[in-house]
């Protein structure tokens, strides 16, 4: 079973801020990660390799420093990583992304299964993984919490929904994008560093994928970011101080008052 | 080709409001040596440039020449007109997201002074398109035939995307719920157009009839406006519980039209065996209007006893941080926030919750925060409605007295 990851490096930005000077993204050092989400996606797709055979190719559309993202899913027990970089692909929005995947899936041609995390942590979209899948004219199931069967014809998964799951089967070639209650992934051990540190990264720029050049980076991004800035979304209200049976009662009289309680 | 941007160093002043301006962090002021008095003028990092055209568009002096690739459009934006809105069912009852973005999609429309559709999928489901005109929809498609009977990605984009291409509306809406943000994508990517991913705010620029799309990002660190300005139809997903729901309107007028669709071409590659209720999550926090959450102030398990006693006093949910369900207080199904539920209640009891940011997203929305907390310095005592600085355990017993006086009286 041909097993493709797709990751993205993504700022570890729990607490990116916007410099208030220059109205921008404080970027600078601030740490690359894999994405949260990529690392169930690794682990399934190294799951699968292990139960069936096969190998686990691991995709990022990136800058060069995706490197580093690529050297850590190898560790994590992926067999090969290709860097998908070209200054075109650079400003790319989610379409623009997904076409660049696309082409870069298809390049690398033999696969059975395409595993993406729910969504990125920067982007926080979630429409990358359903946007290749149409793409490549294959189906996708998103949000998959458990694969309970699989085989080289057919998948059956628990896809989450807000008030359980549904139990949805797939014919093979799918992609699925998937939750962390899907698999913990493990602590990279020390033979995945050396493998990492060996690794020989792929890299395909925009022609070695045959990407159309109207369809990559800002050409083929239908959409723009025309302003960013920092929500602001209370500015406070009325402070209760004062001993806790008198604060309680203060509160009570007031939502009694208002008519919510 | 590609994409070219230039300084016109004979109209730059340097006065720095381009640089304010990109999002990118691409252009700063560098001394001109060229220049007999030494000005800084802007330079624009190529590396970093994404051109989006934000810094030619802010300079008073035109000083920033931008010139981009051929397109690729494909549409004469005049040619499409109309809101439609994808009315999402599960087993056939309606999302009450559905309403919520009906409410906000009138707006639009009636801004724009066009019409509002929407689009309903599904089986047996023709009865609930009066439904969706009481809520403010000119006209309904019914796409109706068992094979719809219940939500799978392919035959439901299949016929969104022909009705997009018929109809060609100006902008569509679909609720981000699991199922909408599936859906969505694999239309867009199908009619090549944009989407914009988990609005909390859309705006008309009436000129253009661009869609102003305001979303969070980096799990709602920072707010981003984004514009879809060359392509049709204009796609977002909106956040549930963040937009009012449509009042309804006995009786009112509309249109239905059954959408045919070639059965022949549909392509279904999947197929649905069933749903499998939780049933840890007895009650749903997204349908409550009072939440009582508890977060890692609360230090161990008998505090959300102590919340539980409030929350039914008063007829509500318990809900939680991160950190009082990583420590194993309270189950995920209650969790708020960027990893958890999204919840709007009327009322909104946060004890022991400091306010990060990855739970606040989760219930800012909310129409009264109350906030009880040592702390008076944190983000949740320095936002909430009502603030009270204490010990929960101290304060919480008192409330619970206080309401029970309250509704023996």
């Amino acid at each position: 079973m041909n097993i493709i990851v797709c990751i993205k490096q993504v700022p570890n930005a729990t607490n990116v801020q916007i410099d208030d000077e220059t109205g921008r993204l404080k970027r600078d050092g601030v740490e690359a990660i894999i994405n949260p989400y990529d690392e169930y996606a690794i682990e399934e797709g190294v799951r699968i390799k292990e139960k069936l055979g096969g190998k686990v190719i691991v995709v990022t559309m990136g800058p060069p420093q995706a490197e580093n993202a690529l050297r850590e899913a190898i560790a994590r027990g992926a067999d090969e990583a290709i860097l998908v970089s070209d200054k075109a692909f650079s400003g790319a929005d989610t379409l623009a992304t997904s076409y660049t995947l696309f082409c870069a899936i298809k390049t690398i041609g033999n696969y059975d299964i395409v595993i993406c995390g729910k969504q990125a942590s920067d982007g926080d979209t979630a429409q990358v993984g359903p946007e290749t899948a149409e793409m490549l004219n294959i189906p996708h199931i998103s949000y998959v919490k458990k694969i309970e069967t699989i085989d080289d014809k057919s998948i059956r998964v628990e896809r989450m929904m807000e008030d359980g799951y549904d139990l949805i089967e797939s014919s093979v070639p799918v992609l699925l994008t998937v939750v962390k209650e899907i698999n913990t992934p493990r602590v990279i051990s020390l033979k995945g560093k050396m493998a990492a540190r060996k690794a020989i990264i792929k890299t395909f720029d925009a022609k070695d994928i045959g990407a159309d050049v109207r369809k990559i980076g800002p050409n083929g991004s239908p959409t723009q970011v025309v302003k960013i800035f920092t929500p602001v979304y209370r500015t406070g209200g009325e402070k209760f101080v004062g001993q806790p049976h008198e604060i309680a009662a203060a509160l009570v009289k007031k939502l009694s008052d208002i008519g919510v309680i | 080709m590609a994409n070219n941007i230039k300084v016109l160093y004979d109209k730059c002043v340097g006065c720095g409001i381009c640089v304010s301006s990109c999002s990118f962090g691409a252009i700063s002021l560098v001394e001109d040596s060229s220049h007999s008095k030494k000005l800084k003028l802007a330079f624009i990092d190529l590396n970093k440039c994404v051109y989006c055209g934000q810094c030619s568009q802010i300079c008073k002096f035109n000083a920033i020449k931008i010139e981009r690739d051929v397109l690729d459009v494909g549409v004469d934006t005049h040619l499409y007109n109309g809101v439609l809105v994808y009315a999402e069912q599960r087993h056939g009852e309606m999302a009450t997201v559905v309403y919520e973005l009906l409410n906000e999609g009138r707006k639009l429309a009636d801004k724009l002074s066009t019409i509002l559709s929407a689009v309903l999928i599904g089986d047996n489901i023709k009865s609930k398109a009066q439904d969706l005109i009481n809520r403010g929809a000119d006209r309904v498609y019914v796409c109706d035939d068992p094979i719809f009977v219940e939500f799978q990605d392919e035959p439901y984009a299949f016929v969104l995307s022909q009705l997009i291409e018929k109809e060609k509306p100006e902008i569509v809406l679909v609720g981000a719920t699991n199922i909408g943000r599936s859906l969505a994508p694999r239309v867009a990517a199908k009619v090549r157009t944009g989407l914009t991913a988990d609005c909390t705010s859309l705006e008309i620029d009436i000129q253009t009839r661009n869609l102003k799309q305001t979303r969070p990002a980096f799990g709602g660190n920072i707010m981003a406006t984004i514009l879809t300005p060359y392509h049709r139809p204009q796609m977002s997903t909106l956040r549930y519980r963040v937009f009012k729901e449509a009042k309804v309107e006995e009786g009112r007028n509309g249109e239905l039209i059954d959408f045919k669709i070639d059965m022949q071409t549909l392509m279904n590659r999947t197929k649905f065996l069933g749903f499998i209720k939780d049933s840890s999550s007895v009650v749903n926090i997204n349908d409550v209007d009072v939440i009582v959450a508890g977060g890692r102030g609360v230090g161990k398990i008998e505090g959300f006893k102590l919340l539980k006693e409030l929350a039914d006093i008063l007829g509500g949910a318990l809900g939680a941080s991160r950190a009082a369900v990583d420590a194993g207080w309270i189950p995920y199904s209650h969790q708020i926030g960027q990893t958890g539920k999204t919840v709007a209640p009327k009322l909104y009891i946060a004890c022991g919750i400091s306010g990060q940011i990855q739970h606040t997203i989760g219930m800012r929305a909310s129409d009264i925060i109350v906030s009880i907390n040592k702390d008076p310095y944190c983000d949740m005592m320095q936002t909430a409605t009502y603030a009270l600085e204490g010990d929960m355990y101290e304060i919480v017993p008192n409330i619970i007295k206080e309401i029970k006086v309250l509704k023996c009286s």
